[in-house]
């Protein structure tokens, strides 16, 4: 199941978005995210939509692959869809005992789902099309002004990129603890919610304690390689701006340009 | 030369008592004195606790001597000031293969080495793909460390040291958690960058792997018990006994047959027993 996630998964490719510096597709999302909460209609969220299906083509991530993490945060969705398709107020659409479904519960459901799957699907990009490293270095770069008020820049993308490589170092190390306690008649399937949890005691203080004593054999590996912090040190790829990064700063600006245009569409279904 | 020089070298560890007080621990390594000669192969055998890791570590100053000392290319680890010139010229690589990457891809991690030590991205690249090419791993170099097996993320620990341009490797028991064709691989590679001038210091519990080197210390609680060749070594049963070490199978075969103490390896008894055959 863990696996299933995409989110935050590289996908290996070539293309012109693949190629952009990380820093362009990190700006671009934020900018992106953003977008999303400006648009007050649905003629936005088809311009969104349309510009997400461009970049998707472009960036020739297969379209399975990015549903496939969708999947995972499918409860959300849903969650949200019924919890607004339920709970406004206004003209009846039907009802039933207290249940109450509105015509304009009905168009917030829809808006707010199509809101959050673009979310997701719209960062998942970012992270589909950038290799970890460049990311966290992106990152890294972009946080560096922020240093000179004492934020530890090099710091936190390091940190980042220790997180990311050690997920599925720790997801076997989970898999090992958990085999191991099953095989000493450790039950972690039934009884109630309380009892479940608790049962996942015997698996996280080992976890903990495993995560201590990589912790420390990584430190002295690193050390042993000559590591002593962010200054004196060079990069193997040096990410910088190109052409490419202009045409997609070009294509942010107009973009968002139309995103508040499309506020003052007139719309349809009031 | 001496690249290496190992003089009175005692570590003893101290743990702090409930009390918060620091109490002497025992004494991992006791007074013990040798040196590597530039481009010898030197292994390190002993029993756990023997010392033989923590040995490993004094070597490039990631633990440094309670008294004595370790010089380096006429470097002492305990100054400061020459710390990261000694690890840049003693590489080092750890028995687990999971826990000494730090990048998720390949060759992002070989890079973490000469990226540390600041060497310009064109000179990192190409020291990179070289180091990758000589363990064999350049076909991999794109691909997620967590995808690959044991014995090849060993030989990207290997490439990570081999990219800094080291002049000396110590191999702190690399094959222990690998299976036999793993091991096999990652053997065949340390005998090869010897082969191409590197000092490597081998410390290991397999018997068969301390008899590829020119020179074997036997390590007990602390103390050298026995420097010599592998020959020498085999032919004293008494020392084997007394550290707890097995002979390789070759050398008990070539015993039980009574044959020539010449024979070190398994072309050696095929050969021998050719000859025999005739």
């Amino acid at each position: 199941m863990i696996r299933d996630i995409t989110l935050g998964q590289y996908y290996p490719g070539e293309s012109p978005i693949h190629r952009l510096d990380a820093r362009t597709k990190i700006i671009a999302t934020i900018l992106y995210i953003i977008e999303l909460f400006v648009v007050n209609n649905f003629w936005g969220f088809l311009i969104a939509a349309a510009a997400l299906f461009a970049v998707i083509a472009v960036s020739r991530v297969p379209v399975k692959f990015i549903f496939r993490g969708l999947t995972a945060v499918f409860i959300i969705i849903a969650f949200t869809f019924i919890i607004n398709l339920f709970m406004v107020d206004g003209r009846v659409l039907w009802h039933w005992r207290f249940l109450t479904i509105t015509y304009e519960g009905v168009s917030r459901a829809f808006f707010m789902a199509v809101r959050l799957v673009l979310l997701i699907i719209g960062s998942s990009m970012m992270t589909l099309t950038t290799k970890p490293i460049e990311l966290t270095d992106g990152l890294e770069k972009l946080f560096k002004p922020f240093s000179l008020i004492g934020l530890p820049s090099h710091e936190i993308a390091l940190m980042m990129t220790i997180a990311l490589r050690f997920i599925p170092t720790l997801m076997e190390e989970t898999d090992k603890i958990i085999k191991a306690q099953e095989a000493r008649g450790a039950d972690f399937e039934s009884g109630n919610l309380f009892q479940r949890a608790k049962s996942l005691i015997p698996i996280l203080i080992p976890l903990f304690i495993s995560s201590f004593r990589i912790a420390q054999d990584l430190a002295l590996a690193m050390e042993a390689r000559c590591y002593h912090g962010g200054s004196g040190r060079t990069r193997m790829n040096e990410i910088h701006f190109a052409k490419g990064d202009a045409v997609a700063a070009v294509l942010m600006v107009l973009f968002l340009a139309v995103i508040i245009a499309s506020r003052y569409i007139p719309v349809l279904y009031k | 030369m001496q690249f290496i020089e190992v003089k009175d070298l005692t570590v003893e560890f101290t743990r702090i008592a409930e009390d918060g007080t620091e109490v002497k621990g025992k004494r991992a390594i006791d007074g013990i004195s040798f040196s590597v000669e530039k481009g010898s192969f030197v292994s390190v055998i002993g029993m756990n606790g023997s010392g033989k890791s923590t040995l490993a570590k004094c070597l490039n100053g990631l633990l440094l001597p309670s008294s004595g000392d370790v010089i380096v290319d006429g470097m002492n680890t305990k100054d400061e000031s020459k710390l990261w010139d000694i690890r840049s010229r003693v590489g080092m690589v750890f028995q687990n293969p999971d826990n000494q990457i730090v990048s998720s891809i390949v060759e992002d991690d070989v890079a973490f080495g000469p990226e540390n030590l600041g060497v310009p991205p064109a000179e990192i690249r190409k020291r990179v793909d070289s180091a990758l090419k000589q363990v064999g791993m350049y076909e991999h170099r794109l691909k997620g460390a967590h995808m690959l097996s044991g014995g090849q993320k060993q030989r990207i620990a290997i490439a990570g040291a081999v990219a800094m341009r080291p002049e000396c490797i110590v191999f702190d028991e690399p094959t222990a958690m690998l299976d036999p064709r793993g091991r096999a691989s990652v053997m065949d590679i340390i005998r090869e960058l010897n082969s191409e001038g590197i000092t490597t210091i081998l410390i290991t519990h397999f018997m068969s792997e301390a008899a590829q080197a020119d020179r074997i210390i036997v390590m007990n609680a602390g103390h050298v018990l026995s420097d010599s060749t592998p020959r020498e070594l085999f032919a004293d049963m008494d020392m084997i006994n007394r550290a707890g070490l097995e002979l390789p199978p070759v050398v008990e075969l070539r015993e039980k047959l009574g044959l020539p103490d010449s024979i070190m390896t398994v072309d050696d008894m095929i050969a021998e027993l050719r000859k025999l055959c005739r």
